[in-house]
């Protein structure tokens, strides 16, 4: 086998996994196998991501037929770090799920779980990877079919209603995104991602381009969660099982706001986008609110599950501020957050699951006193916490730095302070926590008042660790956000 | 000694020391040396640096976050300054905190001197730092591993209290001065200290009073109004922390940003030319005089020194926006002589506190006649802030005085005096009832009849500050030959 | 005067707005169902029509055969509605789990059941 296969095997990994737990049934062996794929997909994206900055864009055929008749695929240095984010981060979060899940799921439907959570992998790795608008929409599927089942195994019934809402919302994005793929054939007969951007470029007037184009984006804007087409998000974040959660967090909305990026530079170009459609205006508006409104709801939440699910649509406010400022600060910065906030967000979620384990819930009366008994977990929520409000040498500060250095850049000092307000939210409710976990008594109820076991603490503090790397030592990151917003915007590197 | 390891020494002494405090932590005395050996150790290594052949220029560099923003660290005379009043009145409020904590049972005191040590290598670290990053990660942990303190009896009032110290630091830092940091790398490319202003040439007009106000409100520990209610809130703290952090660490690593931004960022010729420092100035000047006002109608002995402190920071912003040589001399001067009156303020209260559980100025009626080291401790330290030579507190009085005619502000002349009018009206009333008030009424002899000094631990250190305030007074011509080549005069 | 040469487009709109109305506007979980499925079809239903040529015959290559519709987005939409397929089935095991759970699939009882459960 040569390395040329690479992009899809990373894909088909995953899905011949998948039947295989179903047929393997044993929690343990079924979580064996999708660790070792798991890690696979991760060793893949690393030799993708440094092929593509040693030699550029990889294009691989599917049954080499030629594009654009054949699906190609195509790695780029902005999907590579997608992968990245989605190969290495699931994978942390699966060694998670492996202490988590027991506490949460019966082990009679483990399997399910992980089957699922292979599916999953393999739509979301396949959503980056390719290079063809109709494969877009089946992995997105393939993806959210999974997701559905993944969040339904929560121990809560309330999980139920959850999926349900999330099905219909999903199911509808999808559809949308159907329509507006459906249009561009219609108009091109073409599906290849190159090749329509090509053939957009001397038709962009045309109203059924931007009926497309409307279609597209709202369809993902569903998925990514974009305000105001967050509300299925709270409910199907607090109800999922830990893991899910962190899974959820960390790439299935960093995939679609991914997605939205690779429309409106890639597949539309930003001259369409930003000056045909004027989409600035609208993005801006729907980043502001988000990261105002969300963050405030945030801050009066008291569960804890969904005080961090609000503040995910408020980070996504972030990300799509940054895109809609149409230049190359603002594209790294909406990158970066999407990199920095998938750390964070995962280990946030993975220190609720971690104290989970002892108070059995996720209400802030819970987690009391929680610094005294699980001063591990509750470090770990403290740094996490704080690189989410962006404290300096942490990963949070970076993003941060970036999207306010790219209001300034375009003279929105309104837009700055805004950016740092949204810190101020965040520091109210991730402050609500610490003073709860450190310096409340521990409550009554609470029996075993210990720290949980290696098992859980282990990938909680890989990512913990991996917050205040990325604070400290950028050129990874920032160099790969920086390379990718320039290809975006077509400048030399 | 290598010239860079002595600087990163410096910042990681308090460090080391907080991890020997946390390994010590069962054992009371073993905890109490570590925490002594080590603030004298940090203080020799700060003196120290004083000894290098070029003492203003090595500069040690960990590492860059990302281009042109590095972490690193370097000597100059405001920062030396700096370094050397934080780390020798850590000593002695390291001695005082031994008698407080153990005379109060407080809890928790393995936690209370880990977060002091770790405080106080912030505090070197904002000292020391190169650039303006650098100085605003220290100055952020500062704020992060103070709150501790402040929340330390972890009861109600004092999460209240925590809530609103953090909150403010956190909202005009995060909220203002990273913006104005960022403004400041989009203009500049950096954000090193650059002797005569990085910003020079670079912007004028309403963008100059934007971002001077972005950076002067932004640095929240130099309680601007209106931006002050974090320091009475922090009174909820243990006296030793409101002696050393919010008397000296804490509010002057705040005005003594606001001077290296004055000097290095903006540059003195920059802000001299324009108006807008004089209307930042009028900020200090009306922030100087209310909060001297509200000083008087607090009876809380605690509240009116946070008042106080409040006003005399406002001292330090003023001469840094009169943006003239001897405004920025009076300045640095008033850091190293306010901290030496203030800490020995605190002391006082403290140790009022601990021997007769008096906290209302209008309780002490007589006590100074059982308490004369305490009392007398108290009225040296209140002239010095007033400004009565021979303490050293008159320079700082009049370096500023000699600042604002420089510049021609004769409205700040005035207003200083007015000030120091209403510092004899607050501070003076403290002896003066301790030891007059009362005198011919046998019912309070009767009183105090239980009441002796404070333990020893407490008296000898407020009784050295005191007199270190005098002392001061004559190295007051060292001190301007070491402040004057950084404010433009050779 | 509506244009008959595109009135496939209208009955797509039709059948999109219909379904749409019935997944907001019902409550009841299984009717949402049913209207999430209408609203696929309109999509399956602008699909076909856009491979669809007058007078063109299946994609067969034989003889005599110059008109022939596109077959590409019928495979596509092959593919749509086998994910529709499944969307519907997952949507129905979930109706059923809460059913079992709640004893209705009308969103307001569930709802009061939830309202008084806290």
């Amino acid at each position: 086998m040569t390395t040329e296969h690479f992009p899809i095997l990373q894909v088909v990994l995953p899905l011949l996994a998948a039947p295989v737990c179903l047929l393997i049934r044993h929690p343990r062996r079924c979580w064996w196998l999708a660790m070792t794929v798991s890690a696979a997909t991760l060793v893949i994206s690393v030799i993708l991501i440094s092929t593509v900055y040693a030699s550029g864009p990889i294009v691989y055929h599917l049954g080499s037929w030629a594009a654009p008749w054949g699906i190609e695929y195509r790695i780029d240095r902005l999907n590579s770090l997608v992968l990245l984010i989605v190969s290495g981060i699931g994978s942390v979060v699966l060694l998670f799920a492996h202490g988590s899940l027991g506490f949460e799921v019966k082990r009679s439907r483990q399997y399910i779980f992980y089957t699922a959570w292979m599916l999953c992998l393999c739509g979301l790795l396949g959503m980056c990877a390719t290079g063809d608008l109709f494969n877009i929409f089946v992995f997105l599927e393939i993806s959210s079919l999974s997701m559905y089942l993944m969040i339904a195994l929560g121990y809560e019934h309330r999980a139920l209603n959850a999926v349900f809402s999330y099905l219909v919302m999903g199911t509808i994005g999808a559809t949308f995104f159907l329509i507006g793929v459906g249009l561009l054939y219609a108009l091109t007969g073409t599906l290849n991602l190159v090749d329509l951007s090509n053939r957009l470029e001397p038709i962009a007037g045309s109203p059924t381009v931007l009926t497309a184009f409307a279609f597209i984006i709202l369809g993902i804007g569903i998925k990514a969660a974009v305000f105001p087409l967050h509300w299925w998000l709270p409910d199907a974040y607090r109800y999922a099982p830990n893991s899910a959660t962190a899974l959820l967090a960390c790439t299935a909305s960093k995939v679609a706001v991914y997605l939205i990026i690779r429309f409106v530079y890639d597949l539309f170009g930003p001259g369409f986008s930003f000056k045909s459609v004027q989409l600035t205006e609208v993005l801006l508006a729907a980043g502001v609110s988000a990261t105002l409104l969300m963050s405030t709801v945030a801050v009066f939440q008291n569960d804890i599950k969904k005080m961090f699910a609000y503040s995910s649509v408020a980070q996504v406010g972030y990300m799509v501020i940054g895109i809609s400022l149409a230049s190359v600060a603002g594209v790294t910065a909406a990158l970066l957050h999407m990199f920095n906030h998938a750390v964070i967000k995962s280990a946030l979620f993975m220190a609720l699951g971690t104290a989970f384990v002892r108070t059995g819930g996720f209400s802030i009366d819970q987690i009391q006193g929680m610094g005294r008994y699980m001063p591990w977990t509750m470090a770990a929520l403290l740094v996490a916490g704080l690189s989410l409000v962006g404290v300096p040498l942490t990963a949070g500060f970076v993003s941060k730095w970036y999207l306010i250095l790219a209001a300034i850049e375009h003279d929105y000092l309104w837009l700055a302070i805004i950016v740092v307000a949204g810190s101020l939210l965040t520091l109210a409710y991730v402050w609500r926590v610490i003073e709860a976990g450190y310096f409340k008594p521990i409550p009554n109820h609470i029996e075993q008042r210990r720290e949980a076991g290696a098992g859980l603490l282990v990938p909680l503090w890989i990512l913990v660790l991996a917050n205040l790397y990325f604070g400290i030592d950028t050129s990874l990151t920032l160099g790969a956000a920086h390379g990718a917003a320039r290809a975006l915007l077509g400048i030399a590197q | 000694m290598n010239p860079e390891l002595h600087l990163i020494l410096c910042i990681a002494t308090p460090l080391l020391g907080a991890g020997g405090i946390l390994a010590a932590g069962q054992r009371p005395n073993l905890r109490e040396a570590i925490t002594l050996s080590t603030a004298v150790t940090l203080f020799a290594l700060v003196l120290a640096l004083n000894l290098h052949p070029e003492p203003y220029s090595p500069t040690a560099r960990p590492f860059e976050i990302f281009p042109a923003l590095t972490i690193a660290f370097s000597l100059e005379p405001l920062g030396l300054l700096f370094s050397v009043v934080s780390s020798g009145l850590w000593i002695v409020t390291s001695v005082y905190s031994i008698g407080y904590m153990r005379g109060n049972r407080e809890k928790h005191q393995t936690r209370f001197y880990f977060f002091f040590a770790v405080s106080i290598a912030a505090a070197q670290g904002v000292a020391l730092a190169d650039n303006l990053f650098t100085l605003f990660i220290f100055y952020e942990a500062l704020t992060l591993c103070t709150y501790p303190l402040v929340a330390h009896k972890g009861n109600d009032n004092a999460l209240r209290g925590g809530r609103v110290y953090l909150g403010l630091l956190l909202t005009t830092s995060i909220g203002f001065l990273l913006v104005a940091m960022v403004w400041t790398w989009q203009l500049a490319g950096s954000l090193q200290f650059v002797e005569g202003g990085l910003l020079t040439g670079r912007l004028e007009g309403g963008t100059l009073l934007a971002l001077l106000a972005l950076y002067l409100f932004g640095i929240g520990k130099a309680a601007l109004m209106p931006f002050h209610r974090w320091l009475p809130a922090a009174m909820v703290a243990p006296t030793p922390v409101s002696a050393l952090l919010h008397a000296v660490a804490v509010v002057k690593a705040g005005v003594f940003t606001v001077l290296k931004v004055t000097v290095y960022i903006f540059g003195l010729d920059t802000l001299f030319q324009s108006n807008a420092a004089a209307v930042m100035m009028w900020v200090a000047a009306a922030t100087l005089l209310l909060a001297s006002v509200t000083a008087l109608r607090k009876d809380n002995l605690k509240a009116r020194l946070a008042y106080s402190t409040i006003s005399q920071l406002s001292y330090v912003t003023l001469g840094a926006m009169l943006a003239t040589s001897m405004g920025v001399v009076g300045g640095a001067y008033q850091i190293a002589a306010h901290a030496l009156a203030k800490i020995t303020l605190f002391f006082c209260a403290g140790a009022i506190y601990v021997a007769a559980h008096k906290s209302e100025v209008s309780q002490l009626d007589g006590l100074g006649r059982v308490m004369p080291f305490t009392f007398g401790a108290f009225f040296v330290a209140s002239l010095s802030i007033i400004g009565i030579p021979p303490l050293a507190g008159s320079w700082s009085k009049w370096y500023l005085m000699l600042g604002a005619a420089e510049s021609q502000h004769w409205a700040m002349i005035v207003v200083l005096i007015i000030s120091s009018l209403l510092t004899i009206a607050y501070l003076m009333p403290v002896p003066l009832r301790g030891f007059f008030a009362g005198s011919g009424n046998d019912n309070q002899g009767f009183q105090w009849r239980n009441v002796r000094e404070a333990p020893g631990t407490c008296v000898v250190p407020l009784c050295l500050t005191a007199l270190a305030c005098a002392v001061l007074f004559f190295l007051g011509d060292s001190l301007y030959r070491l402040i004057l080549p950084i404010a433009g005069q050779q | 005067m509506i244009d008959f040469g595109n009135i496939i487009y209208w009955v797509v709109v039709f059948l999109m707005m219909t379904g749409l109305y019935l997944v907001l506007a019902s409550g009841n979980l299984i009717k949402k169902v049913v209207g999430l499925n209408i609203f696929q079809s309109s999509v399956f239903i602008l699909y076909i029509s856009l491979g669809k040529i007058a007078g063109g015959t299946a994609p067969i290559f034989a003889e005599g055969i110059e008109r022939y519709a596109n077959p590409l987005p019928h495979v596509l939409i092959l593919t749509a509605i086998v994910v529709g397929v499944a969307t519907t089935a997952v949507a129905l095991a979930l109706a059923v789990r809460i059913y079992a759970v709640y004893g209705s699939v009308e969103e307001a009882d569930i709802e009061k059941q939830e309202v008084d459960a806290d």
